[in-house]
């Protein structure tokens, strides 16, 4: 073999050694990577005992109840609900019906402790009047 | 008669492959970049404004977010760019590592601190995004996390690069890290797809979009002129290290008498 040759060899066996140890260090590290786990998660018992971690899922339509500073409300994947309670400003996007992920403790009553909401917001950009129309078409739809 | 035609094909492709090395000289490529920087310039200055004058008039208020999303305009060019150029500059690094052209480490150098400019604006502009929007600047989510790993590389490889003082050394040593850095680009980019992210999904990709199309079309003129703006910014920086390194030989002291 040509020097060059050699050198694109070792390049690019360098290469996909770093890509395969970067495939397992992912996979290793699968759960410690994401943000947060749904309800379902957590009533299976996947969720960390004793210590604070994040919930993420929507909050279930109608079920956001305010009390002085409190807001109570239920966060659901859809399978699962738990209810969460949390005092202190919600940001702009937390909504009826959309994506929101709790950081704090679940009590031994089941009520998960909020020390911080975050709101998810999706990945849709539209006008009003086109959302309007999207809504209007699942009202129809869910009669 | 198949044979024949074969031949005069491999020397076709030869001589425009021998024309293409040409530029591989610093001496030939620095009044070719300098005749190009002008012309990114003006095409830079066009889809810019063409790309503001829709993401600021013509672009619908966000049903959800109202005006603030229209952040999204500078937010998603910027983080656009800032993984294509790293893997650009991995490619002119790489290729300097292997066949010792010295034109290509010069242009990975150069690329470096833009690339590093646009993922600091893609980081500052998510945090100021992220407040109103979520609720927070900074959460330690996947997507955040593995961009501010891309900031870091940038600025690793510019301060590798910087602390050898020999320039020949120094390109293999900031290739070799150019070229391990690039398994984070596929980690930026799917990173909303692998794992659970307050980071929402893409609202574009090659099959579909969702977003309103003159959204999108705004979008799509700014990220144009990051990318004139990108490539003009990367010939001139080039061109000063081409200077700067070949500042024994003849045709330089020419240039600059």
């Amino acid at each position: 073999m040509k020097p060059r040759q050699k050198r694109i060899a070792l390049i690019a066996g360098g290469l996909a050694s770093i890509a395969l140890a970067a495939v397992l260090t992912l996979n290793a590290l699968d759960s410690n990577i994401a943000l947060y786990v749904t309800p379902t998660e957590v009533l299976a018992g996947k969720a960390p005992q004793g210590k604070a971690f994040r919930i993420g899922g929507l909050v279930k339509e109608g079920s956001v109840k305010r009390q002085d500073m409190t807001v109570r409300f239920i966060i659901t994947d859809t399978a699962k609900d738990i209810p969460v309670a949390y005092t202190g400003i919600l940001p702009d996007l937390f909504r009826d019906g959309k994506g929101a992920v709790v950081q704090g403790r679940l009590g031994g009553d089941g009520v998960f402790a909020a020390t911080e909401v975050l709101a998810k917001h999706d990945e849709n950009y539209m006008p009003p009047e086109a959302q309007h129309a999207v809504d209007q078409a699942r009202k129809g739809n869910a009669k | 008669m198949g044979d024949h035609g074969g031949i005069e094909d491999c020397i076709r492709v030869s001589q425009s492959i021998v024309q293409w090395f040409r530029f591989a000289s610093p001496q030939s490529f620095y009044p070719l970049a300098g005749r190009m920087v002008p012309w990114f310039w003006a095409a830079a200055a066009i889809f810019g404004i063409a790309g503001l004058w829709m993401s600021f008039f013509v672009a619908p208020t966000d049903a959800q977010q109202g005006e603030g999303y229209r952040i999204i305009f500078v937010h998603v060019p910027a983080s656009w760019m800032s993984m294509f150029i790293y893997l650009v500059m991995a490619f002119w690094a790489g290729l300097g590592l292997a066949l010792n052209t010295r034109v290509s480490s010069m242009m990975a150098q150069a690329l470096a601190p833009t690339g590093a400019l646009m993922a600091a604006l893609s980081l500052w502009t998510g945090a100021l995004w992220g407040k109103p929007m979520w609720g927070a600047w900074w959460v330690w989510d996947a997507r955040l996390t593995s961009e501010l790993i891309l900031f870091f590389l940038y600025l690793g490889f510019m301060a590798l690069q910087a602390a050898i003082d020999d320039p020949r050394r120094a390109d293999k040593a900031g290739a070799i890290l150019a070229l391990v850095g690039v398994v984070n680009i596929p980690i930026i980019y799917f990173s909303v797809k692998w794992w659970n992210t307050l980071h929402q999904g893409s609202s574009v990709n090659l099959a579909k979009s969702s977003m309103a199309t003159t959204m999108l079309w705004g979008m799509l003129l700014m990220a144009l002129a990051f990318w004139m703006y990108s490539i003009a910014v990367a010939l001139m920086r080039v061109r000063a290290i081409i200077l700067e390194r070949e500042r024994h030989t003849e045709w330089v002291k020419h240039a600059v008498a």
